[in-house]
């Protein structure tokens, strides 16, 4: 059967810099609009940890033309959904809708990009609300985990430190940490706006260029220029702390997206522990084809752990590749460590099958087409790799994909996935006291 | 197409008519097979796959009483072997197509899941349907999975938002009944587990007049008629007693629980009520009483109060689950323990306020305005509409809900949504609890 062929994207840049993105899609009466700024927590100095996502929180606190109390209800009006989010590399901004909202929605993000209000108050009481999102993050043993293993694995590279921030970064910072942060950040010549949806390009261009075209275009951000040195041994931590279940983290510095090791990397995580895909939007919404997947065989299978994943995101700097595991009620980490390890060792050896290798081709070839199921996804995949590194990585995906071949696994295993490379995280269970049991 | 009965005419003529969907709603064919089981098919082209969606009125409310867990640890073996394939042979069949089988069990619902590329639609719909009918439900397999189900369950007794809520459940229904266990049963239930019993629970519970079968994406209507009525067209079983469900007793006093859990950095806070049933012809007051109140834009009224003017939650909402029985309503907030206090007198006020004053006009428009705007974002996806098809078909909805649901809720007076407040919510009588590190 046919089905829609997604029409190429008409890219432009306006005069003051502001990269646009504009895809047609006829299936469905919607329009989704996502403005993508290169800041993230990486950008972030010693006592602005956090920041990023705070300056987040607050450009839905109401601008100079849509007065705080309107925020709520603009894009609601036309049925529509709007959120944010802040990562590592990236910030960004989305309201899907019906297609009459797009002209709302363009306004919404020119707002933001250059007059939100920032009131003191509004601060304030956002100093709460994200110390709590904080808080509710810590409630979870291995979220945490995977914050300490993060600061453990890196030592200059400000990917460091949590997108949140540290507490007391939280509880420091001032308002003009905030708006200085937004007004240097903020500036259409470092951001990217793309459309989605049942649009007409022409017509889409024009509104974009009445909304955006005023903005004047700032001086360049400063930019990270810190490399994370070589790890030269094993890094391990230990959390022990009161829980019910033992957590095991093992991660890897791994190359950045467009590094010629990422892709192999990516077959090499979904013969490991199932193909993810690589929208961050959508991906963790379906687990993994995983039940024949090495770890899972491995771990799952022989009952020493009831989940494991892997995690490799495609991001501009090298980040990190990370193998975690829940080890089952009564199984001591070191059972699970040893047996994860193993496999690792194995596949650094002797690489993967041709078998392993046509397989996880097939399951990363569906799951492209599977995370580009909505206007918002496949807004979402134009503006996170036009950000994180270019437009021309993910429209290149599918054919590199399919080349990656055995000889390239096995190096990606050799090089990534060594020993003096790694960094070994375990949440060890203390008894919960009297007083956390009911 | 021997052996099919088709209750509303041929899908095919049906899909050709509903082209423009947008001006004719989804239009979906619906078939009934000869045993009972209703296919429901959709064709959409937006992408080349398909969405499966198979349910069986099998949910956990068909635990035996002396076999809490039972569906849900049935739901994790079932599809770990059958009379023809073995685990490896499913495992190695789903991970080369690049499919991930989700299996989930509702009270009222045990349901396969997944979505595969087009061309693989004909082998996946066979296999699901080789496990949905006839699961080998092997012995060691039993074993790792009790292993997962036993880790899970502890898992949730260190987090606080699963604690809170599975004790307000247990609360609002009290004395055994279905909606107030747990679906995963407790570490001892799941223990005693054997193969015989889940086996015989599958025998009793699943049968064809218990199926409805949804395929959503790019198809030919005509050839998923044919593939679901040679996959489940030949299946015989009786069908099961029906499940007699109690209205839940009703409250006459506050009820306050506390769960220490001083390991935690954050208080989770679960308050809620049994309001009422989806049948009720309340129910699209209630639904939009609901979103003003807990729902619209970032969490409604509680998300105004709370979050927006008094920074003490990252997340406040409410939810309601309308149900065969009367469902519950949950506030859920999650704030530090020394708001606790301060937020719990807030969203007392927030009750109090919508017993006695209701919604403004406005509130409804918006509210009402949202829900009928966010209908194409919501049929948007292939699952998504599959989810909807199932949901319409479980209450009885029609297979046109979608045109007529617009229609149902511009009917909905703001006189009716302060009557159904008055009718669900009272503060005095409301249940809550608290888990995290906070203590009386």
């Amino acid at each position: 059967m046919s089905h829609a062929r997604q029409t190429p994207q008409k890219k432009a840049t306006l005069d003051n810099g502001l990269t646009v993105f504009i895809q047609e899609e006829h299936t469905a009466p919607l329009a989704s609009v996502w403005c993508w700024y290169k800041v993230g927590s990486k950008d972030e100095g010693p006592g602005l940890t956090g920041v990023s996502h705070w300056v987040e929180h607050m450009n839905f606190k109401g601008t100079t033309n849509i007065p705080r109390d309107q925020v709520k209800g603009i894009i609601e009006q036309f049925g529509g959904s709007w959120n944010g989010y802040t990562w590592i590399d990236q910030t960004t901004y989305l309201e899907t809708a019906t297609r009459d909202a797009l002209d709302r929605m363009l306004f919404i993000e020119s707002e933001r990009m250059a007059h939100c209000l920032y009131h003191p108050d509004d601060c304030e009481s956002e100093r709460t609300v994200i110390i709590s999102e904080l808080q509710g993050g810590e409630n979870d043993p291995d979220q945490l985990l995977d914050q300490e293993l993060t600061a453990t694995a890196f030592k200059a590279h400000p990917y460091q430190h949590p997108t949140i921030g540290w507490i007391s970064d939280l509880q420091a910072m001032t308002r003009d940490d905030l708006y200085g942060y937004y007004r240097r950040y903020y500036i259409p010549n470092n951001a990217t706006l793309v459309i989605v949806g049942d649009v007409d390009t022409d017509e889409a261009l024009r509104r974009v260029e009445h909304y955006f075209g005023g903005i004047p275009s700032g001086q360049a951000p400063p930019r990270v220029r810190t490399v994370e040195p070589e790890q030269t041994g094993e890094r391990r931590l230990t959390i022990r702390k009161q829980g019910t279940t033992a957590y095991l983290k093992v991660g890897y510095h791994a190359p950045s997206v467009v590094d010629r090791r990422f892709f192999p990397l990516l077959v090499l995580d979904a013969v490991l522990s199932g193909a993810k895909g690589l929208n961050l939007w959508s991906s963790f919404r379906v687990p993994p084809p995983q039940r024949s997947a090495r770890l899972y065989r491995a771990l799952v299978e022989r009952g020493l752990a009831s989940t494991v994943s892997g995690s490799l995101m495609p991001t501009q700097d090298p980040f990190l590749y990370v193998v975690s595991a829940t080890a089952t009620e009564g199984t001591g980490l070191a059972a699970v460590e040893a047996t994860l390890l193993e496999e690792i060792e194995r596949v650094r050896r002797d690489g993967i099958t041709e078998a392993e290798l046509t397989k996880v081709k097939a399951q990363l070839k569906a799951r492209l087409v599977f995370e580009s199921d909505s206007v918002s996804n496949i807004a979402h995949q134009i503006g996170f790799f036009e950000t994180v590194a270019s437009l021309d990585v993910f429209s290149g995906a599918p054919a590199r994909i399919a080349s990656v071949t055995i000889d390239e696994v096995a190096e990606a295993a050799r090089s990534v996935c060594g020993d003096s490379n790694r960094t070994v995280g375990c949440f060890e269970p203390l008894p919960v006291d009297a007083r956390g049991e009911t | 197409m021997s052996g099919l009965s088709r209750t509303d005419g041929p899908p095919e003529r049906r899909t050709l008519q509903a082209t423009d969907s947008r001006l004719r709603g989804l239009s979906p064919g619906r078939v009934v097979l000869d045993n009972g089981a209703v296919f429901i098919v959709k064709d959409t082209h937006t992408t080349p796959a398909v969405a499966i969606n198979l349910a069986m009125r099998a949910g956990s409310i068909c635990d035996p009483i002396d076999a809490p867990g039972a569906t849900w640890l049935l739901s994790r073996t079932i599809d770990r072997g059958t009379a023809v394939s073995s685990a490896s042979d499913i495992a190695e069949d789903l991970d080369r197509r690049g499919i991930s089988l989700t299996i989930t069990v509702t009270r009222h619902l045990f349901s396969l899941v997944c979505t595969c590329l087009a061309e693989d639609l004909e082998p996946v719909f066979e296999l699901l349907g080789d496990i949905l009918m006839a699961p080998s439900i092997p012995e060691d397999e039993i074993a790792t999975r009790k292993g997962e189900v036993i880790t899970a369950i502890r898992q949730d007794e260190d987090n606080p938002a699963v604690r809170a809520t599975e004790t307000l459940m247990a609360l609002l229904y009290p004395n055994g009944h279905p909606y107030g266990r747990r679906t995963k049963g407790s570490i001892d239930g799941v223990g005693s587990l054997t193969r015989e019993r889940l086996a015989r629970l599958h025998a009793d519970r699943f049968a064809p007049t218990e199926l409805t079968a949804v395929v959503v994406g790019d198809v030919e209507v005509p050839r998923a008629v044919e593939t679901a009525a040679r996959v489940f067209g030949g299946w015989r079983a009786a069908s099961p007693q029906a499940i007699t469900l109690a209205s839940p007793a009703p409250v006459t006093e506050r009820r306050r629980l506390v769960i220490p859990m001083m390991n935690k950095a954050q208080v989770d806070v679960a308050y809620g009520f049994a309001t009422l049933r989806r049948a009720d012809p309340a129910y699209y007051a209630f639904w939009l009483m609901n979103h003003v109140f807990g729902q619209y834009a970032l969490g409604g009224r509680l998300g105004d109060s709370i979050r927006e003017r008094q920074g003490m939650a990252y997340y406040v909402s409410s939810w309601q689950e309308a149900n065969v029985v009367e469902g519950p309503l949950v506030i859920r907030a999650g704030v530090s323990a020394a708001n606790v206090d301060r937020a719990l007198t807030s969203i007392d006020e927030e009750v109090t306020r919508l017993v006695r004053e209701g919604v403004t006009q406005k509130e409804l428009d918006d509210s009402r305005r949202f829900l009928i705007g966010a209908m194409p974002r919501a049929l948007e996806t292939n699952a998504s509409i599959a989810t909807f098809l199932q949901q319409a078909e479980f209450f009885g909805l029609g297979h046109d809900y979608d045109v007529q649901l617009p229609d149902l809720l511009r009917a909905v007076t703001v006189d009716e949504v302060h009557d159904v407040a008055r009718r669900t919510l009272d503060a005095e009588r409301s249940t809550l609890v608290i888990a995290g590190p906070y203590e009386e």
